[in-house]
């Protein structure tokens, strides 16, 4: 195992390897198909460089452990945009995320819909290709657009194309107040356009969710605020029957938390898929899916799919855009199904890519097929 | 600025082109008669000026993509063009290219406000997709002040940015999807109305790839409902410094405006006299525009106020009503217009951590000083994306080059800071051979064998954004 601690060994490391490397974070996030390969780890890259609250920005070094750094944005009352989900209970795994982790598969969660994805909030990363050279893009700035956008397509490049060693981000204050706002008894057909109505409100919503037949939405604010949005959704929403309202933040947060990580399906058995669809097309393709219990996230643009283990649940209703990645499944219903959603119209740009950042083919072989 | 030398073998290829072209295009979208190729000479750099061989005006993909495969074939670089209101000269042409313009390409293709987005061909200008909007109260966020004439387009190519993109993003952060034309006629489609990609994020590698990559035709928007009500507010300050101090706490406090715009003396004076929105004679002007209800913009604003107060403000004019808020705009909203009535001007796009906007205003004062040129400074504060505006003399022999030598200056300063050479308006010809105050050789290196992939032959627009010297060995194979 290579465990660089300077980014100018990271690059000695990937330049001097004979074979291939299998890129590891916390090793909290094993998604992508198995991959074989001495492990290069990111754990000693690790401790937040520079962090101007004035500047609402941050820079850290990729393996720093995300707790550290939500802890110190926390203490400035701060915090990152996009609300990453953890992975561990649902895909059983133990050990520290890192921020480089959290930027390599691109997470984010339910506040996605406002706030967008981790790639949103990125402003800089360097990287290490798979030739050895050490390379930056973007910065430490809110807006940049010199040059092309590397820091967008090494967001969610699962290290194939280099191996991440600092990112940056914009920061957003932290949330005075919260509350949750919930419907129950409702189909998905009703939900998705409960939820549709909701978000197409002034009302600034920042969570809109599915699950066991109640809907939930959040709203994020100063206490005025709160009270006066959640007033109005009660109203908006009285059309759809007894609307409760969850004012305790601690509650706010364990509900909104329980959606982000997918609690409902962690010690479940099945297979566990993520499909990213517009949402007014979730209703169809969950009633397509039959025998598999969903959840939505993302006023329905984000199903999460249980099915017996081996399905294809991209054979189902192809017809629907969007895509469907194989979170949880065995080895050999990853090798077989694949986890990533294949791609035909642009293969052969991202085998360019993956050509020109990676020509030995030694980062992640074969992780996102 | 330097432009490669034409490619005499092209240039001698115009008549075949121009035929063939036309086989493709009906007569009037393929433009060759020199008279009226000057509409694209230039974009609004205007100090950089060149016709092209020709022009075509595509009106659908297939078009683009019949006109593609033939410069393609002829090995003729392509120019594609939005509106041209680039800042950048990005829309630049050369001698032997094409330039192609998606101007015609302007229908609204869906709009959905159950899943909030509209699709729409890329030559609709940035306003007129709020207006396809509007009346269901919906808006396309990413709001450049030059919105009522650039394209989405070029918002894409550039990743253009707005007043307001402090809250809302900039367009990489509003794009679901396009369909681009790749140099070899290939049409892909890259996103859609789903979040996020399935595998590599190809959307965003090619927003604000300035058109080098491949010529968008369709973008996927995503659309925002209105919010209820937005209000600003004027505050003076003595100093630049005092007014950057103020914009930093208001951030640090927990509030995040939508916009918060700045404007030194300089352009105050300008705009009052040519708009007289009523500002207040100070050093430096903050507008700072909140929304929501009422009771939210009053919250909000309590605590602004309250933080502005702390430093001794020589103004605080809150807007009670719509007429007074269009007013406390008008002046910011023609700045760029009041300052070109002094004197030409060069806008530069330098971004920079907001704490050092203190510094950075000193140093461009000192800069001004001894190159005895005025810099009027308006730009948007919240961010650190600065937009100093130099002003010279084109008539004046030298002036042109004096005003170059210190705009690169006062980038590489921004650089220096910690910031960038551009913040929204993109490198273009303009920033090009400064990309090296910024960028080692293995990260330009990187960018370009990325642009190896999409367009191997190097053919679009090909001698932007990469110092002509790192790039000129794939231009010349
Ligand atoms: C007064 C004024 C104010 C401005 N304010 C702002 C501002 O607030 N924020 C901001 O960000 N910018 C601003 N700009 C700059 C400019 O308006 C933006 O860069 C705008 O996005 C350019 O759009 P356009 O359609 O005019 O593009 P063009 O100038 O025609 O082209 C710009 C670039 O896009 C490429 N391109 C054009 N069409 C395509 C296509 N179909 N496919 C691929 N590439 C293409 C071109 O090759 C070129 O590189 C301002 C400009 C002016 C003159």
């Amino acid at each position: 195992m290579f465990e660089p601690a300077t980014e100018q060994h990271l690059s000695e490391a990937i330049r001097d390897a004979s074979g291939p490397l299998k890129i590891r974070g916390g090793g909290t996030r094993p998604l992508g198909n198995p991959v074989t390969g001495e492990v290069l780890s990111t754990a000693k890259l690790s401790g937040i460089s520079l962090y101007e609250p004035g500047a609402l920005t941050i820079v850290a070094q990729a393996g720093t452990p995300l707790a550290e750094i939500e802890a110190a944005l926390a203490k400035e009352n701060q915090r990152l945009p996009f609300e990453p989900m953890d992975h561990r209970d649902m895909l059983g795994t133990q050990g520290t995320p890192t921020i480089g982790g959290v930027v390599a598969a691109n997470i984010a969660g339910p506040r996605r819909i406002q706030a967008g994805s981790c790639r949103d909030s990125l402003i800089g990363v360097r990287f290490v290709d798979g030739a050895g050279e050490t390379i930056k893009n973007g910065g430490r700035v809110m807006k940049n657009v010199t040059g092309y956008d590397l820091v967008k397509l090494m967001a969610g490049s699962y290290g194939t194309l280099g191996v991440i060693s600092e990112v940056s981000f914009k920061l957003l204050p932290g949330i005075a107040a919260s509350a949750t706002i919930c419907v129950e008894g409702r189909s998905p057909e009703q939900a998705v356009a409960i939820m549709a109505r909701v978000l197409g409100s002034p009302f600034e919503v920042s969570g809109a969710a599915f699950g066991g037949g109640r809907v939930l939405f959040r709203i994020e604010g100063f206490a005025q605020s709160i009270a006066y949005r959640s007033a109005q959704l009660e109203t908006l929403l009285s059309d759809y029957g007894a609307v409760g309202v969850e004012t305790d933040p601690d509650k706010t947060r364990e509900i909104w938390s329980n959606i982000a990580n997918v609690a409902a399906f962690h010690d479940t058995p099945g297979d566990l898929w993520r499909i990213s669809v517009k949402p007014s097309d979730a209703p169809a393709l969950v009633a397509e899916l039959g025998m598999a219990q969903t959840m939505l996230d993302w006023g329905g643009g984000l199903i999460w799919a249980l099915t017996e283990p081996g399905t294809d649940l991209r054979a189902v209703a192809p017809e629907i855009k969007g895509h469907r990645t194989l979170m949880r499944a065995d080895d050999a219903t990853k090798a077989k199904l694949g986890t990533f959603h294949p791609e035909p119209g642009l293969a052969a740009i991202n085998q360019g890519l993956r050509a020109k950042f990676d020509p030995r083919g030694i980062l992640n072989p074969g992780l996102m097929g | 600025m330097e432009m490669p030398a034409p490619d005499a073998a092209v240039l001698a290829k115009k008549a075949l082109l121009v035929e063939r072209l036309t086989a493709v295009l009906p007569a009037d979208a393929v433009i060759h008669e020199e008279r009226e190729l000057k509409v694209y000479e230039c974009d609004a750099l205007t100090a950089y000026k060149c016709p092209p061989l020709c022009a075509v005006l595509p009106a659908s993909t297939q078009e683009v993509a019949a006109v593609l495969k033939i410069c393609h074939d002829m090995d003729v670089p392509v120019v594609p063009r939005g509106s041209g209101t680039s800042l950048a000269g990005g829309a630049l042409p050369t001698a032997d290219s094409v330039i192609l313009g998606v101007a015609k390409m302007n229908d609204v293709l869906e709009t959905n406000y159950d899943d909030r987005y509209i699709r729409v061909q890329t030559g609709r200008t940035n306003l007129s997709v709020t207006g396809a909007v509007e009346e269901q109260d919906f808006f396309y966020a990413p709001d450049p002040s030059s919105q009522l004439a650039c394209a989405i387009a070029g918002n894409i190519a550039m990743n253009s940015g707005g007043a307001h993109c402090l809250k809302y993003g900039v367009t990489t952060n509003n794009l679901l999807g396009v369909k681009m034309v790749q140099m070899d006629g290939t049409v892909i489609e890259v996103g859609g109305a789903h979040l996020d990609a399935a595998g590599y994020d190809l959307l965003g590698l090619i927003c604000g790839s300035e058109g080098q990559l491949g010529v968008v035709t369709e973008a996927t928007l995503r659309i925002l409902r209105k919010p209820e009500g937005a209000r600003p507010v004027l505050m003076g300050f003595d100093s630049n410094e005092v007014a950057g101090a103020c914009v930093s706490d208001i951030i640090k406090a927990g509030v995040l405006p939508v916009a918060i715009e700045f404007m030194d003396r300089p352009v105050i004076r300008a705009t009052e006299a040519f708009a007289g929105a009523g500002y207040p004679d100070c050093e430096a002007l903050l507008i700072v525009e909140v929304e929501g209800s009422e009771a939210e913009i009053d919250e909000q604003l309590g605590l602004i106020l309250q933080i502005a107060r702390k430093h001794d403000p020589v103004e605080l004019r809150e807007s009670t009503s719509a007429e007074e808020s269009a007013r406390i705009w008008l002046g910011r909203k023609s700045a760029f217009g009041a300052m070109g009535q002094i004197n030409d001007y060069m806008c530069l796009d330098g971004t920079i951590p907001v704490s050092s906007l203190p510094m950075v205003l000193r140093r461009i004062g000192e800069l001004s000083k001894q190159y005895g040129l005025d810099v009027g400074n308006v730009f948007h504060a919240g961010d650190g994306n600065m937009h100093p505006l130099i002003l010279f003399d084109a008539n004046k022999e030298g002036d042109l080059e004096l005003c170059e030598a210190m705009g690169a200056d006062i980038l590489r300063l921004c650089v220096e800071a910690g910031g960038c050479l551009t913040g929204e308006h993109g490198v273009g010809i303009e920033k090009r051979d400064l990309m090296v105050a910024q960028f080692e050789p293995q990260d330009l290196e990187i960018q370009m064998k990325v642009k190896d992939v999409f367009d191997p032959k190097w053919l679009l627009n090909p001698a932007k954004v990469f110092p002509l010297a790192s790039s000129e060995s794939r231009r010349a194979a």
